[in-house]
């Protein structure tokens, strides 16, 4: 098989089934680049972005195939403000969210949204059907998930509850075309903030203990912010890379995090 | 496989393997070498072009994909010999030095233009946030720009 352009989600998941060897194609805006580096010489590709079932957006249910574009316009405040910062408006217009969740790079900006309302995450095969998988179940390393070879992703599930405020933030050397050296969602719901932060772990994590501390707070001082910012400053788990060095993406983890608490409080 | 499209209001075909890029595709196989390769990492917008509406670096895009899209490349803008008031506002503002990125810009403004007649200057520098040039330092382009805006080009 060369290339099939698959125009519903049964097409995909035949081909998937019949070539375990060909690679998925959404966007392209990570596989082109490694096909543009020689690292790829593709078996076979099935195209997925004109699957009608994956560019459906309704409710709890986000399609893997919609594209930045049209999240920069939804209604989830936080995943429209890391949509417009993914790349360029051309990249936009290509990338989607399942892409981003596929490639699991630690830097993924669509990653610690999903982390923060505890999004689960949609997948199907031709043998098995329809699996739902919890989001730190599906992110086991860098660039590493728990998809099956005959699976595809087909859409990011939102929790019945949805956060009453939601923030992200990330820092980059520049305004655009950045690929983050921290970033950060605050959700603030019923029971309390939730804080997940990328790039400062294989996966995507929760910052669970400040979330603890924070959360045992009846009024919020400017001390518990700042006890708040030290522990997760501890609690992240970043390396030093070409990118930047543990010590400021730990600096940047706490900075970022209580700015976005502070943020949600204002909202 | 062969692929056809419809380029520059022109059907065309090309035999091609799917995995190639469609910056590849146009300007190695349809003569069409407007579209710049000056990175084929999605970085710096020379190879833009329009696919069915959308914006997009050309080398991120799988030819394989394209069967029965509706493209414009940089040879599609001008009206004939004359050329676009973008090419020509570009040009009158002497936002031209190499020239590299000049068919990305053409092909951005063309696009913003269409969908936003009179942009703000926060609109412009998001709507080329995409597009890198090396040379002009961006004044003499978003001069170009502005004076296009308003102008219902
Ligand atoms: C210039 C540039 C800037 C970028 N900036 C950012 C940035 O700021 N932040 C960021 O997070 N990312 C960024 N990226 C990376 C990329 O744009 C995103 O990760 C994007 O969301 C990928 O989506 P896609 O649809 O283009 O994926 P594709 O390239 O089509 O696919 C990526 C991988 O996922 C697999 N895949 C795709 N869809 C599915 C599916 N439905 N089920 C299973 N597997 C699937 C493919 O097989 C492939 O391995 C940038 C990339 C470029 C080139
Ligand atoms: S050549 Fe395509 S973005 Fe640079
Ligand atoms: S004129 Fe040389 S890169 Fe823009």
């Amino acid at each position: 098989m060369d290339f099939l352009a698959a125009g519903d989600l049964s097409t995909a998941l035949d081909a998937r089934a019949e070539h375990p060897e060909a690679e998925l194609l959404a966007g392209g805006t990570d596989l082109m680049v490694e096909v543009n580096l020689s690292y790829h010489r593709p078996a076979g590709v099935i195209a997925v972005r004109s699957c009608e079932e994956l560019l459906e957006w309704e409710g709890r249910r986000i399609g893997a195939a919609v594209t930045w574009a049209r999240l920069e316009d939804g209604p989830h405040r936080a995943l429209a403000q890391l949509a417009r910062t993914i790349g360029s408006p051309q990249i936009r217009a290509a990338g989607t969210l399942g892409g981003n969740v596929a490639t699991a790079s630690p830097a993924g900006d669509g990653l610690p949204w999903i982390a923060a309302i505890d999004a689960e995450i949609e997948v199907a095969s031709q043998r098995r059907g329809t699996r739902i998988i919890a989001w730190d179940e599906f992110f086991v390393g860098v660039k590493e998930t728990t998809l099956a070879p005959d699976e595809i992703i087909t859409a990011i599930l939102l929790p019945e509850h949805m956060p009453v405020s939601q923030e992200f933030a990330k820092v980059g050397v520049r305004n655009v075309m950045v690929i983050a050296m921290v970033n950060c969602v605050v959700a603030r719901g019923e029971d309390g903030f939730r804080v997940a932060l990328g790039s400062v772990a294989p996966v995507p994590i929760r910052a669970y203990r400040a979330e603890e501390m924070i959360n045992a707070e009846t009024s919020i001082s400017d001390a518990a912010l700042t006890e708040f910012a030290r522990i997760v400053s501890d609690e992240v788990r970043p390396i030093s890379d070409h990118r930047s060095t543990e010590a400021y993406r730990r600096h940047a983890s706490g900075v970022l995090a209580r700015r976005l608490v502070e943020r949600c409080l204002a909202a | 496989m062969i692929v056809t499209f419809t380029i520059n209001g022109e059907e065309r075909s090309a035999t091609v393997a799917g995995w190639e890029s469609l910056l590849t595709v146009l300007r190695d196989n349809l003569g069409l070498a407007g579209s710049k390769n000056a990175c084929e990492q999605g970085e710096c917008g020379s190879c833009s072009v329009i696919v069915d509406g959308a914006n997009l670096c050309s080398c991120l895009v799988m030819v394989g994909d394209c069967e029965g899209t509706t493209i414009t490349t940089v040879e599609g803008i001008a009206h004939g010999s004359v050329l676009h008031p973008i090419q020509q506002a570009i040009l009158d503002e002497g936002g031209v030095q190499c020239g590299f990125c000049t068919p990305g810009f053409v092909i951005t403004a063309a696009h913003l233009f269409a969908a936003n007649p009179n942009p703000d200057e926060e609109a412009m520098r998001e709507a080329f946030s995409g597009n890198i040039c090396r040379c002009t330092g961006y004044g003499a382009l978003l001069r170009a720009f502005d004076r296009l805006a308003g102008d219902g080009t």
